[in-house]
């Protein structure tokens, strides 16, 4: 590191020529330094700590029953939220994807305007919003005015709304560290616009657009408050209707089981944390390590 | 003339983004008018949230049907939700600069990525897994040994003095906060600070300055926008931060806290706990009580992200 070398440099000089560093600023240093150490320590202290915690209470918990249950009222297995919380991901996924995606597009190849910059930063602003206020509105507008009541539908696009803005802003800034030489190569050879962001800019910029992909799909996973009011909570397997027709899902079973009064029930709601951080974290570190990987087999272009 | 579907049909997807932003607005504000003319402006600071006797017959005052003796006004969640947001601030800013200077310029390269995963993989855990870990590991021992500690030691203090509580409260609340805002407070700065130019750096080394002092003197002050930009930024985060602190807080009902142990309540927390009982409310009142406060929290992350994002553009920081 040049900085280091510089220092060592400038302290050894200044020490040769008979030049001491006040006992002050050695003293304001030092602490500084276990300040920055503590500091560091502390968080990585409270992200062991959380997911310990979590293992420990869960692990007696882990039991094949989880998987081939379904909930009771204060046991049982996890079966029918796990399902329902697959079920909710992908089918917001599969919503917000499209849509993110070219809004993604929109805003790296002609958001430059003062259109493009409006949208940007009221997607930046829709990023800030609490999960709980796009719950109740679902709640307001779906389950109440539109009817549905309590239903997977409700749910579905609660989540794409929250997952849209996230889903745009990777995309765009994959497709932003593309070089513009490579769009010129595409419309000097005569492809239309569409030809090359279809087959030369999302192919490039994929890996970056999966990574966004797999972060989106682990945020909707741990997402409770906005589907409090509108997916509400069924004990029972989802029977394939998207209205009218409420869904288990893991979260819910985290802050309803704990409150419960039965050690069993506690070991429920740690299995399904368990299994919703488990699935968070393993989602992210697949989409750095596709990420990682896209990039060393393709390799990244250079700025 | 070629119509351009592709640029058509972008655009109009697009379009989406800003619509969902209005449509979330308008719907609740349209929702809860019957409840803003009822409450006026008292609504926000006076102390008493009282949904009435539900099994009375629903009376007409000010032209509006509610249940006898509702009142509605949330001074104590405003209060609750600003103090708990500031404390976790106040928490997390020291912790997060520091682990942001470890991680980019405290230890070597090779081991600061396997490192700084432990603080991106922190930002990812679900807010209810740490609402969880409050309230299965943070409310016992604050409450049982680390609260009744505090308030011996610092009886001297103000708001440090007092009643320790039972650990769900406004100081377990901030700390899981704190926790929560404090990767992406470190995050953004660790890009910040590699970003700045090595030759600012190397001028302050020249000079003698060591390395903590050049980041303090030099680097910290240069990034000091994006340093308020993503202070902000975490502050909107912990303001509708809803799971975690419902766990945690105590859920108080129209108390003031009058140390840092009391429990209290957030706006958030306080939508998500309360639509099942104003459910009950024959008139409707309640929902539509409750949708203004979702409104209000609503207009309040939409000005703190509009002045955080305000910010972090001016300083150029995506």
């Amino acid at each position: 590191m040049a900085t280091r070398a510089i220092e060592r440099n400038v302290s050894l000089r200044a020490s040769a020529k008979g030049f001491k560093v006040s006992l002050s600023r050695r003293v304001m240093t030092a602490f500084a330094w276990m300040f920055v150490v503590f500091s560091f320590l502390f968080v990585a202290a409270m992200f062991v700590s959380i997911i310990g915690d979590v293992l420990i209470h869960a692990w007696p918990a882990l039991t094949p029953k989880l998987l081939t249950d379904i909930t009771n009222g204060i046991g049982g297995g996890l079966k029918n939220a796990i399902e329902g919380t697959m079920v909710m991901s992908v089918g917001a996924l599969l919503l917000a994807a499209p849509i993110g995606i070219a809004s993604g597009i929109y805003l790296s190849e002609h958001g430059h305007g003062g259109a493009g910059k409006m949208l940007r930063f009221l997607s930046d602003v829709l990023v800030g919003i609490p999960s709980i206020v796009l719950g109740y509105v679902g709640y307001i507008t779906m389950v109440i005015y539109l009817g549905w009541q309590f239903s997977v539908a409700a749910g579905i696009i609660t989540l794409t709304v929250m997952l849209l803005p996230y889903i745009a802003r990777s995309t765009e800034l994959a497709l932003a560290n593309i070089p513009l030489a490579v769009r010129e190569a595409g419309y000097g050879l005569g492809a239309g616009e569409g030809r090359v962001v279809l087959r030369i800019l999302l192919p490039g910029a994929a890996p970056a657009i999966m990574t966004g992909l797999f972060y989106a799909v682990a945020l909707s996973m741990g997402e409770t408050a906005p589907l409090l009011y509108t997916a509400g909570w069924s004990n029972y397997m989802w029977n394939g209707q998207f209205t009218k027709e409420p869904i288990g899902y893991l979260t819910y079973v985290v802050w309803t089981f704990i409150n419960e009064p039965f050690a069993e029930s506690h070991m429920l709601a740690f299995a399904a944390a368990f299994l919703i951080t488990a699935g968070v974290l393993i989602l992210i570190l697949i989409g750095r390590w596709l990420l990682v990987r896209g990039q060393r087999r393709m390799g990244a272009y250079q700025g | 003339m070629k119509i351009p579907v592709f640029r058509a049909g972008l655009i109009a997807t697009a379009s989406f983004l800003p619509l969902s932003l209005i449509a979330l607005i308008a719907f609740l504000a349209v929702y809860s008018w019957p409840a803003i003319q009822f409450n006026q402006f008292q609504f926000l600071w006076t102390n008493d949230w009282n949904l009435g006797n539900l099994y009375g017959n629903p009376v007409t005052v000010h032209g509006a049907q509610i249940m006898p003796g509702a009142k509605y006004g949330i001074w104590f969640l405003v209060v609750g939700t600003v103090v708990s947001s500031a404390l976790a601030m106040l928490m997390a800013m020291p912790i997060a600069i520091g682990a942001a200077y470890f991680l980019s310029e405290g230890v070597r390269k090779s081991w600061a990525g396997p490192l700084s995963l432990f603080v991106d993989l922190l930002a990812a855990i679900p807010s209810v897994v740490y609402g969880l870990w409050g309230y299965a590991l943070l409310v016992p021992l604050f409450g049982q040994t680390i609260f009744p500690f505090m308030a011996k030691t610092f009886s001297f203090i103000p708001f440090l003095k007092g009643d320790p509580g039972s650990g769900y409260g406004l100081l377990t609340s901030a700390f899981v906060l704190a926790v929560m805002i404090i990767p992406l407070i470190s995050a953004t700065l660790r890009e910040s600070i590699r970003m700045t130019e090595p030759e600012l750096k190397e001028a302050g080394l020249s000079l003698g300055l060591n390395r903590l002092e050049v980041f303090w003197h030099i680097t910290l002050p240069k990034l000091k926008t994006v340093l308020i930009g993503v202070g902000i930024l975490a502050l909107g985060r912990a303001l509708g931060e809803t799971m975690a602190v419902l766990m945690v807080s105590g859920n108080a009902l129209n108390y003031l806290p009058n140390n840092i142990y009391a429990p209290i309540s957030t706006m958030a927390a306080f939508i998500a706990s309360q639509l099942d009982s104003a459910l009950q409310d024959p008139t409707n009142m309640a929902v539509e009580a409750l949708s203004e406060i979702a409104l209000v929290l609503l207009l309040i992350t939409v000005v703190v992200n509009f002045a955080a994002r305000l910010l972090l553009w001016m300083a150029r920081v995506r």
